[in-house]
């Protein structure tokens, strides 16, 4: 059974080794909680520059993802899998996309917009 | 391991068009898979929508007036919790283990459930003090993405007492054990999706 899926690909989630799974989630739990940690405290410390806090939050909220990608969910890069990592990876491509093009289309229409006083001096 | 199975191993060893159809099992993990992609497009849509909205508070309160960090650290320490004795839980169905799965899966429910009072308590509080979804484009936003993620969580807890009802009468067909893991899948990434919302709404709103 087991070589048999081997040799069509591995569903996501499915753990390649057979023994030593619940060690994996024990390991994955314990980085899980100490980004997790990270973040509530760089939110709140003075300890670091202001405006590098909101990049440092976004680099552990992406390496917590990963974190659960690769421990809980089973994501590896194994030949078997390359069909998940695709899929993935176009995933992540449109969210990128949807929400930095979002931000980028915002801004700039702000940017752009006619202050609301001149506004009102033009309808009158 | 004798020599054919050596040689299947290998999944170069035996070309693509004479494989023949993939197992129900990898088809339907895939297929969720995608379908869990699009569920994270959707939540992406969202999370750009707050992103854009965030600041846009009309003069009623801020995220800074409204979101305690300690409560957010609970929500996520039960959330996380969940995702972990679910993993048990289905490493339990792997194994056929029945007391082993309502045990952990029972966890795995009361942890889902203390996750959604909390936000609804949260939801009420906000509510009461007039900082509902009609106050701003803000608290829209807010209660779109949080209320959104709260709903599958919902969906989620009632597909686990489906899933522990089929255990109880059908047992560990490949059937059940192929939809529990679906529902481990689903368990999983809703936690990835909570990462997005503590990081962005309730620690970036602090900044």
């Amino acid at each position: 059974m087991s070589s048999e899926i081997r040799a069509q690909g591995v569903a996501p989630g499915v753990n390649a080794s057979p023994h030593g799974t619940r060690q994996s989630y024990l390991i994955g739990l314990s980085y899980a909680v100490i980004l997790t940690l990270a973040s509530f405290w760089a939110s709140s410390t003075d300890w670091i520059y202001p405006p590098g806090v909101p990049i440092l939050l976004g680099v552990l909220a992406i390496a917590q993802m990963g974190i659960h990608l690769v421990f809980f969910l089973n994501i590896s890069s194994a030949p078997d899998q390359t069909n998940n990592i695709l899929a993935l990876a176009f995933g992540v491509f449109v969210v990128g996309l949807l929400v930095f093009g979002s931000m980028i289309i915002m801004a700039n229409l702000n940017h752009n917009m006619i202050p609301m006083d001149r506004l009102m001096q033009m309808q009158r | 391991m004798s020599s054919t199975e050596q040689t299947l191993t290998r999944a170069e060893a035996v070309p693509l068009s004479l494989r023949g159809p993939a197992p129900v099992s990898v088809v339907a993990g895939y297929g969720f898979w995608l379908f869990l992609l699009s569920d994270v497009v959707i939540f992406a849509a969202l999370f750009a929508a707050y992103a854009v909205l965030s600041g846009e508070s009309a003069g009623g309160p801020t995220a800074t007036d409204l979101f305690d960090k300690r409560h957010e650290l609970i929500e996520t320490a039960c959330l996380l919790a969940s995702s972990v004795t679910c993993g048990f839980g289905s490493l339990a169905v792997q194994s056929e283990e029945r007391s082993g799965t309502y045990r952990w899966m029972a966890i795995t429910f009361l942890l889902g459930t203390a996750f959604l009072w909390l936000e609804v308590h949260e939801f009420s509080h906000m509510l009461s003090i007039g900082a509902g979804p009609t106050r701003s484009a803000f608290l829209s936003a807010f209660f779109t993405l949080v209320g959104t993620h709260g709903l599958h969580v919902t969906l989620g807890l009632c597909w686990l007492i489906v899933m522990l009802l089929q255990v109880a009468t059908l047992g560990f067909r490949p059937m059940v054990r192929r939809r529990f893991f679906c529902f481990a899948l689903f368990w999983h990434a809703l936690d990835i999706v909570w990462i997005g919302v503590f990081t962005i709404v309730y620690l970036g709103g602090h900044l």
